[in-house]
């Protein structure tokens, strides 16, 4: 099996599974994680959390008041634009707020894996739907997933599930169902057949799948019995040829998908799949012949033999001796969430964003945007494949940078640390403290310490002394280091006092925003 | 509209009334304003600062050899030998590691401004740093730079839309991994940092820290090569790099002087066709609390085996401008953020201190020593600082002025209010006075002197705005007895009763020019 990890648990462990289940690694985070074993720590970030209270309406919007929820109200085609924006913050912030758990980095995941786009959605409610039901089985079982999925009335409608009828087949979802989201698609070794299934298997599963469709008023799922196909559905050898024998009546169809999401599911390959889907996401993109071998196989023989249950699967994956290995560190480049969530949690965000709530909406709208300018939206996939990051060879991570992301992404850092981020126009442009930032460190008044210490925070990996000395350089401009703790002694006597402080903020802000624009930076 | 649209618009309308008015062009043909507003010369000019890091001591650097008793009586144990000074003047004497120098001096390539600094000194390295960069008053703070202010101007809307066909090249190159405080503008900062031109800086060198695996350095690889194609201004730079060989066999070799090393580079790239208008460039070490004169700990390299690493270093880079053909374009300053107390310390070294002399360098330099030497009273304290002469602001209003050819209505706005122009630049203003001229139609004098509680202050001076102030034996501004608009002469009541007993200073300014006297105040 998996070999378990048994070197050192200490803060650079730590902070490695915190940065790959988390987004970003605040100090708080490794604490907690060093606060036990590494099994306990795992343990923690896999435990069941409550859900969260549902989206309020961060301002007055159609007939809610602000503060109120409402999702369960009425569908409103004038306030749906802004009631997405309402869900969107609303996952922000809970990205932002979130406790020592994976539950939100694998809620992203999942949101990925069954991607959907509210450009065809069209209802807010859906979507919030949708991004709660991921979150509930984000750590629970594939098939209940993918049952849920199928069914979901977001999913009808983005993959056209709800025209898909016996008089008039739509094979969409049934394709995509295999393509992408179970067992994925091998190579065409004959016309039609993609090694794990063929187009007639696309058009078998389409016609399980007939009968279902959406109800808008009551954000549910129905089943119009005149409109499935009742006809016995034969697959492939790929599966077995199996035949799945037509039902009557929505207790008939219900017996028809289950039999079909078992069918595939029974199959190696989707284990395979799903298990390389989640190594890509939390461990490396590189796939190697013997990780094949030696990690993916033996997860999908395990997510199998535990009945598709994911926490077993990752906790055995987040505990290996693979997973610790140094040449998995720092080998990830972060996606967006992780640097503008990450970089954000870093630094005290309560200090950053307003405390009225309808102005918090427009601060964590700012955030979002920001994301998706790095290519990176919520419940915007751009394409039903979900970011290419995570399946486009042979760049994969690569992706999500290039010349445009890149300076999007130091301008963002710049903003954070120096320059300020415009939060909203409402609002003075927002800078992290480096007061703060400094007093993480053991003791600010050592520069060399100071920056030595941020940079095990900041970065996956360790810096040169070259590099190290040129970040004193770049504090100091070359007076000596006592001079640093002359200075800040200076500052920590009368802090109130601009002409001492000033000038040690600025150094702190120099500082901050060189080592945040650090190739170094982009990776976890 | 941008300033250049402004001196294009302006030069047509601007020439007449000056021919109306029965001024001759000739006279003003030397103006760098006009040469601007005539031939829009000015952008070619560039100005590279010398910042010499950690506080250099400014009476070691200089030497006041009128004064020389006074001077090895309170610095018995780092004093310079008079025989070993290089006189400059009869007064004035430098470092005997400033040989160069003294030869530029002597070529007229060196203008030299005694005792610069601000009215209320400030004894910590950041925030006189900041001051100085700043250019803001000590007790008030600005986080842009002066020369960043003065960049933005010039080239509004920086960094949107550049490069562009205009300004194809950074505004601002820093040698080093950190861009200065003093090109910080409003929106963005203005400059650029470079350790070398072919290659990204230090920090983004590749990772080759032990425990760094493979498929990290990968990422990263690929990370900087993105980085270093977003570097809209790395290319600009690389190619004017190799446009240019230096060309002065003076250079000292790679590595043994920090400053040559970093103006070789200036000049390489200056030469090489950018159009970037300000360069800095930095020596650290100057805070020589102690064993200044042998190197030790504390100050690990000599006090004269930086300067003389300044010397040899501006030498060479002034010779390279030469033989390059650019020497005309280029105006060098040095600076530091203070000088050092009067008297010596206990250890070898000397404390951080106010006031200390500055030097410009280039061909268009208005050669000679600016100021005269500072008073050292043999019975200053240890606490005690030379008062400032000209203000650094001074300097930059003249150097914006008069080398940028910058109006004067923005030079005001630029430094927040107007200071009185120097004489550094040929052709610029004030015209310049000699000291003889100076000495003849100025006085300055306190009777009685001591004082007890009452004096006089009597003064001649060009007519036109003064400021007559006093300052304490820690260089300190503590009363301004006289300012505004004068006729040429005065005599002023300072009322010494309230002042505690000691060394003051009596500074009075001028239109023209800076006058010092020193009066003691007894009980």
């Amino acid at each position: 099996m998996i070999t378990p990890y048994s070197g050192p648990w200490d803060r650079a462990r730590a902070a490695h599974l915190v940065r790959r289940t988390m987004f970003g690694c605040t100090i708080r985070d490794v604490d907690t994680a060093l606060a036990g074993t590494l099994e306990q720590a795992i343990d923690k970030l896999l435990a069941d959390l409550p859900a969260p209270e549902d989206p309020v309406a961060y301002t007055k919007s159609g007939g809610v008041a602000a503060g109120q929820p409402w999702v369960a109200s009425s569908y409103d085609s004038g306030t749906d634009g802004q009631r997405l924006s309402f869900v969107q913050s609303w996952w922000i912030d809970l990205m932002l707020q979130q406790q020592f758990s994976i539950r939100e980095k694998m809620t992203l995941f999942w949101s990925n894996h069954f991607s959907t786009s509210h450009l065809q959605v069209k209802d807010a409610r859906y979507t919030h739907k949708l991004c709660t039901t991921l979150r509930e089985l984000s750590l629970g079982n594939v098939k209940d997933l993918a049952m849920a999925v199928t069914l979901d009335p977001s999913m009808l409608r983005y993959l056209n599930g709800n025209t898909n009828t016996k008089a008039a087949p739509n094979e969409n979802f049934g394709r995509e169902l295999q393509e992408l989201f179970t067992i994925g698609k091998g190579p065409e070794i004959a016309p039609g057949d993609y090694t794990t299934y063929t187009e007639d298997d696309v058009k078998a599963a389409a016609h399980v799948l007939t009968g279902w469709s959406d109800v808008q008023a009551s954000i549910t799922t129905k089943f119009t019995s005149g409109a499935h196909d009742t006809s016995d559905k034969v697959f492939s050898s790929h599966y077995g040829n199996k035949v799945i024998r037509g039902g009557i009546g929505e207790s008939g169809a219900r017996r028809e998908l289950d039999e079909l999401i078992s069918m595939i599911l029974e199959q190696p390959a989707t284990a395979k799949h799903l298990v390389r889907k989640l190594y890509r996401y939390v461990v490396d993109y590189v796939v190697t012949e013997d990780v094949e071998r030696t990690i993916i196989a033996p997860l999908a023989t395990m997510l199998r033999d535990q009945q598709w249950e994911i926490k077993p699967v990752l906790k055995a994956l987040l505990m290996s001796d693979h997973f610790f290995a140094t040449e998995r560190i720092g080998c990830m480049i972060k996606h967006p969430a992780d640097l503008v969530i990450g970089t954000i949690r870093l630094f005290q965000p309560e200090d950053l964003f307003p405390p009225e709530q309808n102005l918090m909406h427009w601060a964590y709208r700012t955030v979002r945007r920001t994301m998706a300018t790095m290519q990176l939206d919520l419940f915007n996939a751009p394409n039903v494949a979900g970011w290419p990051a995570y399946y486009q060879e042979p760049q994969y991570h690569e992706l999500w940078i290039n010349a445009d992301t890149l300076q999007k992404r130091v301008k963002f850092t710049n903003d954070l640390a120096k320059d300020g981020y415009l939060l909203d126009e409402a609002y003075e442009p927002s800078m992290l403290d480096p007061f703060y930032a400094a007093r993480l460190t053991s003791d600010p008044s050592n520069v060399r310490a100071l920056i030595q210490e941020w940079a095990t925070l900041f970065f996956p990996i360790p810096l040169t002394a070259a590099q190290i000395d040129a970040l004193v350089e770049v504090a100091l401009g070359g007076v000596p280091e006592t001079v640093w703790t002359y200075e800040w002694n200076k500052y920590e006597a009368s802090p109130a006092d601009e002409t001492v402080k000033t000038p040690v903020e600025t150094k702190l802000r120099t500082l901050l925003k060189t080592m945040l624009a650090m190739a170094e930076y982009q990776i976890c | 509209m941008n300033r250049r649209d402004f001196l294009r618009r302006s030069s047509a309308a601007g020439l007449l009334p000056i021919v109306m008015n029965g001024y001759g062009v000739r006279a003003y043909a030397n103006s760098p304003l006009l040469e601007a507003v005539a031939a829009a010369g000015c952008e070619d000019r560039v100005l590279v600062l010398v910042q010499l890091q950690g506080g250099n001591d400014g009476l070691n650097t200089v030497i006041p050899l009128d004064q020389y008793g006074a001077y090895q009586s309170v610095r018995g144990n780092i004093a310079i030998a008079e025989a070993q000074a290089l006189k400059l003047t009869e007064a004035v004497g430098l470092h005997p590691q400033m040989a160069a120098v003294q030869t530029m001096f002597k070529n007229g390539q060196i203008r030299l401004v005694q005792s610069v600094g601000y009215p209320v000194p400030n004894y910590s390295h950041f925030r006189s740093t900041d001051i100085w960069l700043s250019g803001s008053d000590s007790e008030e703070v600005i986080s842009t730079g002066w020369l960043g202010r003065f960049l933005e101007h010039e080239y509004p809307g920086f960094p949107d839309g550049y490069p562009n066909a205009t300004m194809p090249d950074p505004l601002a190159i820093q040698i080093g991994s950190v861009i200065s405080m003093g090109l910080e503008g409003h929106a963005a900062n203005m400059g650029m940092a470079f350790t070398d031109p072919t290659s990204y800086y230090n920090i983004n060198n590749g990772n080759t820290a032990p425990g760094v695996g493979a498929r990290a350095g990968q990422e990263l690889t690929f990370i900087r090569k993105v980085g270093q194609q977003i570097e809209r201004f790395a290319t600009p730079v690389k190619n004017a790099a190799s446009r240019a060989t230096n060309k002065s066999g003076k250079y000292p070799a790679a590595k043994t002087n920090p400053l040559a090393d970093q103006l070789k580079i200036v000049a390489q790239l200056i030469a090489g066709g950018l159009k970037t208008r300000v360069y800095v460039v930095s020596l650290s070490g100057f805070d020589t609390h102690s064993y200044q004169v042998s190197g030790g700990a504390g100050s690990p390299v000599p006090h004269g085996t930086l300067l003389n690493q300044v010397s040899v270093a501006i030498d060479a880079f002034q010779d390279d401008l030469r033989l390059l053909g650019v020497q005309d374009r280029v105006m060098g300053m040095t600076f530091s953020e203070f000088g050092r107390r009067i008297r010596s310390n206990g250890s070898g070294g000397t404390d951080h201190g106010a006031a200390a002399p500055i030097f410009l360098f280039g061909t268009n330099v208005v050669s000679g020593v600016l100021g005269a030497n500072p008073t050292i009273d043999t019975a200053v304290g240890p606490e005690d600082n030379l008062p400032m002469q000209f203000d650094f602001r001074s300097v930059y209003a003249t150097l914006l002025k008069d080398w940028f050819c910058v109006p004067p209505d923005t030079v005001r706005e630029l430094l927040y209010r107007d200071f009185p122009l120097l004489a550094l630049i040929k052709g610029g203003s004030p015209t310049s006075v000699s000291d003889a001229v100076l000495d003849a139609t100025t006085s300055l004098s306190v009777v009685p002197n001591p004082i007890h509680d009452i004096g006089r202050v009597q003064f001649i001076c060009a007519p036109g705005p003064i400021r007559l102030s006093l300052f304490d034996a820690t260089g300190r501004e503590v009363a301004v007895m006289a300012e505004g608009s004068g006729n040429g002469s005065g005599d002023v009541l300072l009322r010494a009763s309230t002042l505690p007993a000691g060394i003051y200073h009596v500074r009075l300014q001028d239109a023209r020019s800076v006058r010092m006297t020193q009066v003691a105040v007894v009980r």
